[in-house]
């Protein structure tokens, strides 16, 4: 029985992996990922543990806003010069550190969200304040 | 104890309890950051606390399950370890890359962390939970291959039973799935489609069958219920287990840009989810009613029965509330998920780890069972540290409601950070809760420092 069952159901679950690979070239944005200012864009939210404080497609931490759909809640202008200005430094608001990014860098981080932004994700979030 | 080489969990469930402490510290430097921002910032940022909170969670959780392991095995398969050397050897590893990569998180901007630790030149860090620089992951590879080839072998010289068998798919399973932390694509969507073969098949899937084992093992024996009862409920709950978990993956697959069929899936299979938890309930307290022995351990009984009621309620009940697509569409990513996370990791693999702890640490120290004062100090740690644990999660259920109503529901949806304001009585009373479960949990560790023991023989 647990055998049979584990295999039986992942053996399923292979399967719907096997047919979600094949779909999700219609959902994915994955075209953005030519362009190697996202790829590099990717690795920045990385290396800075931007997932230590913010969601990203609701995954993440719940400190600081959902970024999945900051480029369409915002703008490119606004987020670069929002990273840009940090820490507020404001008493008792929660602090965002300053990475010291280049202007090159801070181009690539807004093409990651842009790409990001561009997923299928079933109308999620509900609105734009995410 | 039967056999000597058991003695080789000791250090591990020390170590573990040391983690705990250092776990609980920084959750409370957190909690304090949701209602007072700029507390210790720039020194220790969120995203820094948050990944000692995590990371020292998990590191903890694999010491407890591999002292658990260390203990179970050679009593199970009746011989002695396969080389309690090569156990010991590992533990000072694990512990030494633990500690470094704690204060490689703290002293150094992660940033850089990364370059000195080779990120380039396989990039896995700053996804989360799975922080860990290239190297450290490389070490619990090879630590955790190690621990599994000293405790197969064990087995394979040995008795084999259901017990020992499913801690050993188990342990095997965590293994295995770890290794997608190495695989990161460019695409968002398949980095994070992965990712959670390595986070949900763990959590809810192969960590269960070391619950189950674990449980099952400590209530043969303070139970004294035939080992045929006891293995077959073991079987029923794991298959259950695998039967829903593999395939309630799927609720983490609704909006992450997978197909939308998966909300289905998602919807369906993990709405069974709670069930092995509740048969996990039921075992517990079954058991120990149809109990042929009374056992002196008291304690450890306590900690048996409230793995099996606070599972149910933090994995079970909790995950309920916010795994079905439509009710998900509106909670995913809040404070929903941070209360159902509380709970579950404290119910279910905390708890078992504990159980485990307390039943088997007086052994190891020469006596059935602690004497009745550090008994009662101990059960006096269970309360605080549980009901502290149901007022977290109580206060940030509330939180999150409140959040999803004026952020995604309400007319005229306020920002994030507005919302975040509008909540912050609920962090306060859920930092205060905090507070209690530190003091539980200094308790508890207190209630192994009162001499004197148990004269029963168990």
């Amino acid at each position: 029985m647990f055998y049979g069952g584990t295999i039986f159901f992942f053996l399923v679950f292979l399967g719907l992996t096997y047919n979600t690979e094949q779909v999700l070239p219609k959902r994915d944005n994955r075209a953005a990922l030519a362009d190697p200012a996202v790829v590099a864009g990717k690795k920045l939210w990385e290396t800075n543990q931007c997932i230590g404080c913010h969601s990203l497609l609701g995954e993440g931490a719940y400190f600081a806003p959902e970024l999945g759909n900051v480029y369409k809640r915002r703008g490119p202008e606004f987020i670069k010069a929002w990273i840009q200005a940090q820490p507020t430094g404001a008493p008792g608001r929660r602090q965002m550190p300053q990475f010291n990014l280049t202007d090159k860098q801070l181009d690539e981080l807004v093409a990651f969200f842009k790409y990001v932004g561009e997923i299928d994700t079933a109308k999620w979030p509900p609105n734009i304040e995410g | 104890m039967q056999y000597k080489s058991q003695a080789v969990s000791k250090p591990y469930f020390i170590a573990a309890m040391g983690l705990f402490v250092a776990q609980i510290l920084f959750g409370l430097i957190m909690g304090l950051q949701y209602v007072m921002g700029d507390f210790l910032f720039p020194h220790i940022p969120f995203n820094v606390a948050r990944m000692v909170h995590t990371n020292a969670l998990i590191v903890w959780l694999l010491m407890g399950f591999m002292g658990a392991a260390y203990y179970l095995i050679p009593e199970e398969s009746e011989t002695e370890l396969f080389s309690p050397k090569l156990a010991i050897a590992l533990f000072w590893i694990f512990l030494v890359a633990a500690a470094l990569t704690v204060v490689g998180y703290l002293l150094v901007p992660y940033a850089t962390l990364a370059k000195m630790t080779g990120n380039d030149l396989l990039p896995t860090m700053g996804r989360e939970f799975l922080e860990q620089p290239l190297i450290t992951k490389i070490g619990i590879v090879v630590v955790a291959l190690a621990f599994l080839f000293n405790i197969t072998m064990t087995v394979l010289k040995g008795r084999k039973t259901a017990i020992n068998t499913v801690l050993l798919v188990g342990l095997w399973g965590l293994a295995i799935f770890f290794l997608f932390s190495f695989y990161n694509p460019h695409n968002v969507v398949r980095d994070k489609f992965y990712w959670w073969w390595v986070v949900h098949l763990w959590v809810e899937g192969v960590w269960e069958l070391i619950l189950g084992a674990i449980l099952a093992f400590v209530l043969i024996k303070i139970t004294g219920v035939d080992r045929e009862v006891i293995e077959k409920w073991l079987y029923v709950i794991i298959t259950l287990t695998l039967v829903t978990g593999i395939l309630g993956t799927g609720h983490h697959y609704y909006w992450i840009g997978t197909p939308e069929y998966w909300q289905w899936f998602g919807s369906i299979f993990s709405a069974l989810e709670p069930i092995p938890f509740f048969a996990m309930t039921l075992f517990a307290f079954n058991m120990v009613n149809r109990r042929r022995r009374e056992h002196p351990n008291k304690a450890a009984t306590l900690w048996a029965l409230g793995t099996g009621v606070m599972a149910f309620l933090g994995a079970g009940v909790w995950g309920f509330l916010h795994t079905l697509a439509p009710v998900n569409f509106y909670t995913h990513g809040t404070q929903i998920t941070a209360a159902h996370g509380h709970m579950a990791f404290y119910g279910a693999y905390v708890m078992v780890v504990i159980t485990m702890i307390s039943y088997a640490m007086p052994l190891m120290r020469g006596r059935a069972a602690n004497s009745n004062k550090a008994q009662v100090v101990e059960m006096w740690g269970f309360w605080l540290m549980t009901i502290a644990m149901v007022f977290i999660t109580l206060f940030l259920t509330a939180a999150g409601i409140l959040q999803v109503w004026l952020q995604r529901v309400a007319a005229s949806p306020m920002s994030f950070m507005d919302a975040q304001d509008q909540v912050s009585m609920f962090y306060w009373m859920r930092e205060w809760s905090g507070v209690v479960f530190l003091i539980g949990l200094l308790v508890y560790i207190w209630s192994f420092f009162i001499p004197g023991e148990e004269k029963a023989k168990a």
